[in-house]
């Protein structure tokens, strides 16, 4: 008798922790990683934030010099966005979808493992540029030529150089995440979800990744294209050759105005599901609410110009642009109220997902009124390049999209591992989150209308009343990550077992265990029902026990 | 039941419409003093759009807190299933659309009535050409001085070229359009007063014709409001709005001066950077050589 044992291809990958430091093609594992990966370069991008927000707290240049301020400010722009938002909410639609639409895998589970793999490189390629010789990159997260492609140090590598390679190889993942969930979406749905019984989660993701697809080359191609300007001495544009340093601005917004739309998409698809939930009704409107997102996707391709209302535009673009940013407004406005009519007349639960997400739909509904303001050019060219536009964008950025984040983190912590997490210490963070966040972002709409520019490191004594206000804010939002990584931490090591559905939510991905299995379901599920059937008789599942 | 429903509701849009109005009136100061001609009708915008968003939000977030004290659940069963309600929903989409083209309308007749910019040359690559620049104020206006504004790493300066001279400060007349030729040596700049309400990026190897009003007679503050590198923060130069005497007065005084390099805060800085905690040994672009002024 020998004792050897043949490991078949179907027997599930290891279990433990360890797999999750594995190269796993299981999108589930990958989700994970993606999020861990994530909130670390998150905590970095909040550090930065902090230091700046310390070195902001009086008037004068007291804490960094300025250089050191210009590379704090230009990576924790860059670190927040391509690696917090971004690579979050991939990892939340890595995890989810598949489950959601009743698949075993994502279309290219390769792939898909390989783009997460990108960013640990990207991040650490940033972190890593603090410590050249010429330093980190200093042009601000939009690295706008000429001041992009001055290079002081005469070093070939330098930290324009890096930050370059770095949103280069991220946009290379985004792509190839996207090219995976576009397909997954679009191909692999189980038997009878069609499009319109698809969750909104899934539109969003849908809405968001089609964008990435479609804009994302433009941004990556002027990286590429100001590398060669800075390394090789082209002059795509450098203005005092052949170049044209709008062009530059045009394609970098033509990206990064949608990119706002990537992250805040999936933003809207956690609260469609959240609040339905803990409204036990619902989503109010679902056909208006899952179509108003393509409708997003596409407007919004047609709005970066917005962004340049003060550059060298005609005034015949500011107003084209002006009407097409203003038009976003409508189906934003739509998925607004049909949250709003859906919690109506519903039977409200206040846990902790719920509280982020009414918490991120009330500071959404402020920062989209301040959109509208922006786009009025005549306002906007007041305020354009203020603290008001930096308050707008954290009130999208932060106070919406990071706290449905949170709101989904917390939603789904149960199925992802298979464990309750601490109510009190969730409730606590988003106490925390909420004050910070609004103590931090709201006074600097105030600066801005009296004019304080953005990415000042030293500034008039007259804006110090304010800005002290946004300093606290900024240190009690860094403490508030504190409850929250205490209870991930304790709840995932010892928190009470969850059941498969302790929400009495609906949605494919509450029918199976918790966490799922390797290949998500025992038998893949047929559906036949519309989402959201809270309050009808013939509910997918139903446990009275649960919420 | 329903007459207190509608007592109740009644007041409830009173407050908003009552609360928004106020809000809409505080607007005006929640903006600098406005010294421009251009600067009345931007408060007249924001305070529209004020008020406008103060119904909104308090519209949407009455609904929510209102659900919010009302509605929480007593027990684990679900709630009516409503999943839509066709009229609600054109409601929701018409409002906004009619909403939006309100406030474009009202943002395109301001901007109009605004005229800050000269036209813009469409093609500018080619080097050797003048920039395009076509005079679009109003022809009863009698022709006005025009001021060359340029800037550089990290300095501003104004040239007069009817008198060559040459400042570090911007001086101009009350009630008078204001005509500036905005350039930049290097990278790219803006040119920002906040109690003006304008803002013009200037592009490098671009000549960008700028025009204004200023109506209050005082000193204000010109920031650069476009990143423009290490020490972004120190570019900033006074603006002077004078009475046309005063005016006269200095730029006669101004051209009597002899040029001398201006004193420049990036310069000093570069030289004896201030003693920070935290501080980088990163190489930066130095300063350009400061402007030659008339003081």
């Amino acid at each position: 008798m020998t004792n050897i044992s043949i490991k078949s291809a179907s027997e599930p990958e290891q279990t433990d922790w360890k797999r999750y430091f594995s190269f796993s093609t299981d999108h589930k594992v990958i989700g994970v990683q993606y999020l861990v990966t994530a909130f670390i370069f998150f905590l970095f991008g909040g550090l930065f934030a902090m230091i700046i927000r310390a070195e902001l707290l009086t008037p004068q240049l007291d804490v960094v010099n300025r250089s050191l301020y210009n590379g704090l400010f230009t990576m924790h722009g860059t670190i927040m966005i391509f690696l917090w938002i971004f690579p979050a909410n991939v990892g939340l639609a890595n995890y989810l979808v598949p489950l959601m639409i009743g698949a075993r895998e994502t279309a290219f589970p390769v792939l898909n493992a390989i783009a997460f793999w990108l960013i640990p490189v990207v991040g650490i390629l940033l972190l890593f540029s603090f410590f050249l010789p010429s330093g980190t990159a200093q042009a601000g997260w939009w690295s706008y030529p000429p001041v992009s492609i001055q290079n002081p140090s005469g070093h070939l590598i330098n930290g324009e150089f890096i930050w370059l390679l770095a949103v280069t190889i991220s946009g290379v993942s985004s792509i190839m995440g996207g090219v995976n969930l576009v397909t997954t979406i679009v191909r692999m749905r189980a038997p009878g979800m069609t499009f319109f019984r698809m969750p909104v989660y899934v539109w969003t993701t849908l809405s968001a990744q089609l964008l990435q697809l479609f804009c994302l080359p433009a941004l990556t191609g002027a990286a590429i294209l100001l590398l060669f300007d800075l390394s090789l001495g082209t002059d795509f544009f450098s203005p005092f050759k052949q170049g044209d340093p709008m062009i530059y601005q045009h394609l970098f917004w033509f990206y990064s105005h949608p990119a706002v739309y990537v992250m805040a998409l999936p933003a809207f698809g956690v609260f469609s599901e959240v609040i339905p939930a803990f409204a036990r009704k619902p989503l109010f409107g679902y056909k208006t609410v899952a179509v108003s997102s393509l409708l997003i996707s596409g407007i919004s391709t047609l709005v970066w110009a917005h962004h340049m209302f003060a550059s060298a535009t005609p005034n015949w673009m500011r107003m084209l642009f002006m009407a097409t940013s203003m038009l976003v407004a409508v189906p934003t406005g739509i998925k607004v109220f049909a949250w709003t009519a859906t919690v109506w007349r519903g039977k409200l639960h206040f846990k902790t997902p719920m509280l982020f997400a009414l918490g991120g739909v009330a500071m959404f509904l402020f920062a989209g009124i301040t959109g509208v303001m922006l786009a009025a050019v005549p306002f906007d060219i007041h305020v354009n390049n203020t603290h008001f536009v930096v308050g707008h964008f954290h009130y999208v950025v932060f106070n919406t999209v990071s706290m449905a984040i949170y709101a989904g983190i917390y939603y789904w912590f149960p199925k992802i591992t298979g464990r309750m997490y601490s109510e009190g210490w969730g409730k606590l963070h988003f106490w925390l989150t909420f004050i910070g966040a609004n103590l931090n972002f709201f006074p600097m709409h105030p600066l801005g209308l009296q004019g304080m520019v953005r990415r000042i490191a030293s500034y008039d004594p007259q804006y110090t009343g304010w800005n002290i206000v946004a300093s606290l804010g900024a240190f009690l939002l860094g403490m508030s990550t504190l409850p929250f990584i205490a209870n991930m931490v304790s709840s995932w090591l010892r928190g009470r077992k969850a059941p498969n559905n302790p929400w009495n939510a609906t949605g494919l991905e509450w029918t199976t265990s918790s966490p799922p299995p390797l290949e998500n379901f025992e038998e893949i599920p047929t559906v036949t029902l519309e989402p959201y059937s809270y309050g009808e008789s013939h509910r997918l599942t139903t446990d009275p026990s649960s919420i | 039941m329903r007459t207190f429903n509608i007592t109740l509701l009644a007041i409830f849009v009173g407050v908003i419409i009552l609360t928004s109005h106020a809000m809409g009136q505080q607007a005006y100061h929640w903006l600098p003093i406005a010294a421009a001609a251009e600067a009345e009708p931007v408060g007249h915008l924001f305070s529209f759009l004020v008020t406008l968003g103060t119904i909104v939000f308090l519209s949407v977030m009455g609904v929510l807190v209102y659900s919010i004290l009302f509605y929480r659940a007593s027990d684990t069963s679900d709630a009516p299933a409503i999943r839509g309600n066709l009229k609600l929903e054109i409601t929701w989409t018409v409002i906004p659309i009619l909403l939006v083209i309100w406030i474009a309308g009202y943002s395109y007749n301001i901007y109009q009535r605004m005229n800050i910019l000269g036209s813009l040359p469409l093609v500018h690559l080619h080097l050797l050409e003048s920039p395009a620049y076509a005079e679009t104020g109003s022809s009863n206006m009698q022709p006005t001085e025009q001021i060359e504004v340029i800037a550089k790493q990290w300095s501003w300066s104004f040239h007069y070229p009817s008198q060559n001279v040459t400042s570090t400060e911007l001086h101009i007349r009350v009630n008078r359009p204001v005509h500036l030729m905005l350039k930049s040596e290097d990278v790219v700049h803006g040119f920002y007063v906040p109690n003006f309400r304008i803002k013009q990026d200037i592009v490098p190897n671009q000549t960008i014709a700028f025009k204004f009003t200023p109506n209050r007679i005082g000193q204000y503050q010109l920031h650069d409001s476009q990143f423009s590198g290490t020490y972004f923060a120190l570019m900033e130069a006074n603006v002077f709005v004078d009475s046309p005497e005063r005016y006269n007065q200095w730029l006669a005084q101004a051209a009597t001066r002899p040029s001398v390099p201006a004193i420049n805060p990036a310069k000093s800085e570069h030289s004896q950077p201030p003693k920070t905690p935290l501080r980088s040994n990163w190489h930066t672009v130095p300063p350009a050589q400061p402007p030659v002024v008339n003081k």
